[in-house]
C-alpha cells in the first residue's frame, strides 16, 4: 500500500516534470502545435508514444513487463463526440486537463480558470452521465489492433499478433516524428521574415 | 516565447520513458478521472446529506449514477482519497512546480494571457479567464464522455494500440485544428 503510494508520487512527479520541461504547460507551444506553426511539442509526443509503445510490447515479448498492467479503455460512440468537443476547449484554452493542472503549478493565473472550469464540466458530465449512458453512447468493446498474448481484449484484426503490432506502430510514430517538418503553416512568410531580418541585420 | 523547451529528440524519449515506468510499475497515466474525485468530495462537503459519498459494507456507493458505477469504484476513490491516482495527480502538479522552480516556463507579463492568446484576443484578463474557463468545461466534459483524456486515451492508449485512442485522437484533432487556425491567426 505504502509502496503503491510512492511509485505515485514519482511517477507523477517525474510526469508533471517532464510536461513542464517539453513546454506541455505553456499554452503558447500548445497554440503553435494546434496552428502547425511550430511542431516542436508535436514531434516529442509522437515519439514519446513510440518509445513508450516498443518498450512496453518489447518488454512483453521477453516477459519483463506484466500484461496485466495494461489498461485499455472501450471504444464508443462517446468517445469520438468527446474527443470532438475536448478538441474546442483544448484550442480555446490551450491547456488539457493535466497540462492545466500543471499550468496552475507553475504560476499561470488563466490555468486556475480553466481548472475551475474543468471541475464545472466534469461535474455537469457526472449529472447527465444517464443520459449518455441510456442511448448506448457508452457501450462498446475494448479494442486493441492486433489480438496480444497473455490479455482478454479483443481485437480488431484478429489475424494480427498484438505484441509485433505494438512495435512496429511504435516504430511508424518515430518515423513520422523524424519526417514531420518544425513548421507546416506559413512557412513562406516566416522565411521572408527571417531574410528581412538578415537585411536589416548589417545596416545596425 | 521563450524560455525554450526541450528539443523533441530529447524530450520525446525522455516523456516515453515516464509513460514506460508507468505502465512497468502500475498502470497507464490517466489525469481526467480526478476532477469527478475531486468534484464529488467537493459536492459531499457542501451537501453531507445528499448520500453523494456514502459508506457501505463493502465500500462506497452514491446517488450519484456515474459515481456508483462499476461497483461505485468513483465513489471509492472520493470516499478514500489516498489511492494511487489521487496520489499521482497530486504529485504531477508538485513535479511541474519543481521544475519550475529550476527554470520557469512563464515569462514575465505572461501569467494573466499568453502570448499567442494576447496576440489574436487582446491582453485583457476577464476574457482570457472567460474563454480558459469556458475551455475547461468543454475539456473536462468531452473527456469524462470520451472515457478519457490527451494522457489517457491519446497517449496511455495509442502507445497500447488502443482503438479507442485512435477514434480520440482523430475526434480531438478534428476540432482543434480548425478551432485553433480560426482564433489563433497572429503568431503572437
Amino acid at each position: 500500500m505504502t509502496m503503491t503510494l510512492v511509485i505515485a508520487g514519482l511517477l507523477g512527479a517525474a510526469f508533471g516534470a517532464m510536461l513542464d520541461r517539453i513546454g506541455a504547460t505553456n499554452p503558447n507551444w500548445i497554440a503553435k502545435m494546434l496552428t502547425l506553426t511550430d511542431t516542436n511539442l508535436m514531434k516529442t509526443i509522437l515519439v514519446a508514444i513510440g518509445t513508450a509503445s516498443i518498450l512496453i510490447f518489447a518488454g512483453q515479448i521477453y516477459g519483463l513487463v506484466d500484461v496485466g498492467h495494461m489498461s485499455v479503455k472501450a471504444v464508443h460512440v462517446g468517445v469520438l463526440l468527446g474527443g470532438a468537443i475536448l478538441g474546442f476547449g483544448w484550442a480555446i484554452a490551450g491547456y488539457c486537463p493535466g497540462t492545466g493542472l500543471c499550468g496552475l503549478a507553475v504560476g499561470r493565473i488563466d490555468a486556475l480558470f480553466f481548472v475551475a472550469g474543468g471541475l464545472v464540466g466534469a461535474a455537469g458530465f457526472m449529472i447527465t452521465y444517464p443520459f449518455w449512458d441510456s442511448i448506448g453512447f457508452l457501450n462498446g468493446e475494448k479494442w486493441t489492433l492486433g489480438a496480444i498474448p497473455g490479455a482478454d481484449y479483443p481485437a480488431a484484426i484478429p489475424a494480427l499478433q498484438g505484441d509485433l503490432a505494438g512495435i512496429v506502430m511504435g516504430a511508424a510514430f518515430i518515423l513520422i516524428a523524424i519526417l514531420l517538418p518544425r513548421r507546416i503553416v506559413g512557412r513562406k512568410a516566416a522565411r521572408a521574415a527571417a531574410a528581412e531580418a538578415a537585411k536589416a541585420a548589417p545596416a545596425e | 516565447m521563450k524560455p525554450m523547451p526541450l528539443n523533441w529528440k530529447i524530450g520525446g524519449p525522455l516523456l516515453g520513458i515516464v509513460f514506460f515506468l508507468a505502465v512497468l510499475l502500475a498502470k497507464p497515466i490517466g489525469v481526467s478521472t480526478q476532477f469527478v474525485v475531486l468534484d464529488a468530495i467537493l459536492w459531499n462537503l457542501q451537501q453531507p446529506d445528499a448520500g453523494i459519498v456514502t459508506q457501505t459494507a463493502e465500500g462506497f456507493t452514491s446517488t450519484n449514477a456515474y459515481l456508483a458505477k462499476s461497483g461505485g469504484a468513483l465513489a471509492d476513490e472520493a470516499g478514500n482519497p489516498l489511492t494511487y491516482p489521487v496520489v499521482f495527480v497530486l504529485a504531477m502538479m508538485v513535479g511541474a512546480f519543481l521544475s519550475s522552480l529550476i527554470r520557469s516556463t512563464v515569462p514575465k507579463g505572461e501569467r494573466n494571457v499568453p502570448a499567442m492568446y494576447r496576440a489574436n484576443t487582446g491582453g485583457f484578463w476577464p476574457l482570457r479567464w472567460v474563454l480558459a474557463f469556458a475551455g475547461g468545461v468543454l475539456v473536462l466534459y468531452g473527456a469524462r464522455l470520451a472515457g478519457g483524456c490527451t494522457s489517457g486515451h491519446m497517449m496511455s492508449g495509442m502507445m497500447q494500440t488502443s482503438v479507442s485512442g485512435y477514434v480520440f485522437a482523430f475526434g480531438a484533432f478534428l476540432t482543434a485544428f480548425p478551432t485553433a487556425m480560426m482564433l489563433l491567426k497572429k503568431e503572437g
